[in-house]
């Protein structure tokens, strides 16, 4: 077990954001069960803004907590804007990471950008 | 809510009656067990008078078969490596249960690399040592066999003495890493047929900082600790007098109370077990018979485990797991892995160890915090809908 901060916790017990989104304009997932994280990110775009967004992931505390900051990052943003978004600034937000949790369980950028690529595509 | 400690496996908390008992050997009493003024001859009073309670523990022949360390690590290592390198003449073959300790397979490890053959042996899905493959494996050259008493992520206890006639008769000797099992369930190196065994004293409700090496009459090894020749040589280094002191006394208590604790643990075990396998898609890890009064081991399918622990504590239960990503190497237990757990299946896992702090009415709220922390995280989880396993 490694120390996560506060808000980290806090986005673990409350996550924002949770859930499916029916018909979404974008679906993104990373990830994969034998590695122990699945991240899945949903999203509604109206003129290149993120209107909704939606997270569902099977994974440890930090893999929940950047999931939800990154809906949180990305909501209302414009799809370039959002594009932009990197894992460590959604690391940055939850005032930092334990280091061996940087690459395996801040997957929620990379979920993130899959959505909008698939948006991307289906325009 | 009041805490609710149920991870009695990974360490226990000292006694308040050995702190009581050891607290002299911290302060007035204590000398250097070497000298001959007399604080220095109480310090060695409290060290033989240890030796003594370990060894009724255990029933050991005499007191003199027990070697004080630091830690059951280190106990570990002397035992393996150090009969592995005295009895090199007879053979460069050792071998180990596939679900040991780390101290274990990293002791068998340092040997292969210093050109030991290393034979590691099956368990079957609850963790039972393969016997068949023990017997084909083993030969005269086989020097050291390790295989622990019981697993402390399982609770599965190894029938040791059959382990024992299959070592004596196929191979040489049989280490037995006792650590999760002392003061649980009854040890008698005698009638169990074991060579070298290992505790820890902070698995007895000791302080942190002793742990003691059996060693049967007659067999012998060389030390890996090289100085002044404490420990009839066997360990060097002044004695930690008061941890020494304190396992001693946490053996007297635990040989006292074992079997009326066990029956109280079992009782809380069996209920826990009932019910949390109640809930969907949920697991016993380990034998549902052949196991430790005080463990209930459980795996949860499409959820991870660091989660469910941090859940847990939420609720200020504290439980351990054999998840990856709790861990600092982000592998999996290998325990699971070797019941046959694919990984997927070894990051959901929940070791719930009881303890004297535990009592059946705490029951209800450990099964509440399980089931909604089961319920929340299979919630936030896309596994768990699309059905599966």
């Amino acid at each position: 077990m490694v120390g996560y901060s506060k808000k980290v916790m806090e986005h673990f017990m409350n996550p924002k954001n949770v859930g499916e989104i029916k018909n979404p304009d974008g679906y993104g997932k990373v990830g994969n069960p034998v590695c122990g994280d699945v991240m899945e990110i949903f999203i509604k775009v109206k003129d290149d803004i993120i209107t909704d967004i939606k997270f569902k992931t099977f994974g440890c505390g930090s893999a929940i907590a950047t999931s939800s900051m990154v809906t949180e990052l990305a909501k209302g943003k414009h799809i370039d804007e959002a594009l932009k978004l990197t894992r460590r600034d959604v690391a940055n937000e939850l005032d930092g990471l334990p280091p061996q949790k940087m690459h395996c369980s801040n997957l929620a950028a990379d979920a993130l950008h899959e959505a909008i690529k698939d948006y991307k595509n289906k325009k | 809510m009041n805490r609710i400690y149920l991870d009695y496996a990974s360490s226990t908390p000292v006694d308040s009656r050995v702190i009581e008992f050891a607290r002299p050997y911290l302060s007035n009493m204590v000398g250097n067990p070497s000298s001959l003024y007399s604080s220095g001859l109480s310090a060695k009073e409290a060290i033989d008078d240890a030796r003594v309670k370990i060894s009724r523990l255990i029933n050991a022949e005499n007191e003199k078969s027990v070697i004080f360390t630091s830690s059951a690590t280190e106990a570990n290592n002397l035992g393996i490596i150090g009969t592995a390198q005295r009895n090199i003449s007879k053979g460069k073959t050792v071998a180990a249960s596939a679900i040991e300790h780390i101290s274990v397979i990293n002791s068998m490890k340092y040997l292969q690399k210093n050109n030991y053959n290393f034979n590691l042996i099956p368990v079957d899905s609850t963790g039972i040592i393969d016997l068949d493959k023990l017997t084909e494996i083993l030969t005269k050259e086989t020097i050291v066999t390790s295989v622990m008493y019981a697993n402390n992520e399982i609770g599965t206890i190894e029938p040791i003495k059959k382990i024992s006639e299959i070592v004596h008769d196929k191979g040489l000797y049989l280490h037995v890493d006792a650590t999760a099992a002392a003061g649980r369930i009854p040890i008698n190196v005698q009638d169990d047929g074991i060579d070298l065994l290992t505790l820890s004293s902070n698995d007895l409700y000791g302080p942190q900082g002793a742990g003691a090496l059996y060693v049967k009459p007659g067999i012998k090894l060389q030390s890996i600790i090289f100085g002044g020749g404490q420990e009839r040589g066997f360990r060097s280094g002044t004695e930690n007098i008061f941890a020494i002191a304190g396992m001693g006394e946490a053996a007297k208590i635990s040989q006292k109370e074992m079997n009326s604790e066990s029956q109280r643990l079992i009782f809380i075990r069996d209920k826990l077990i009932k019910e949390i396998t109640e809930i969907d898609k949920t697991y016993l890890t380990g034998n549902p018979t052949k196991r430790l009064p005080h463990h209930a081991s459980f795996r949860f399918s499409h959820i991870e485990g660091e989660s469910i622990l941090l859940n847990m504590d939420m609720y200020n239960i504290q439980i351990a797991t054999g998840s990856a990503c709790s861990s600092k190497t982000l592998e999996p237990s290998h325990v699971l892995l070797a019941i046959g757990l694919k990984h997927e299946e070894a990051h959901g896992s929940m070791v719930l160890t009881l303890g004297r702090s535990n009592k059946i009415e705490q029951v209800p709220n450990i099964v509440k915090a399980v089931s909604e922390t089961v319920k929340r995280l299979r919630k936030l989880s896309p596994l768990y809908n699309n059905g599966g396993n």
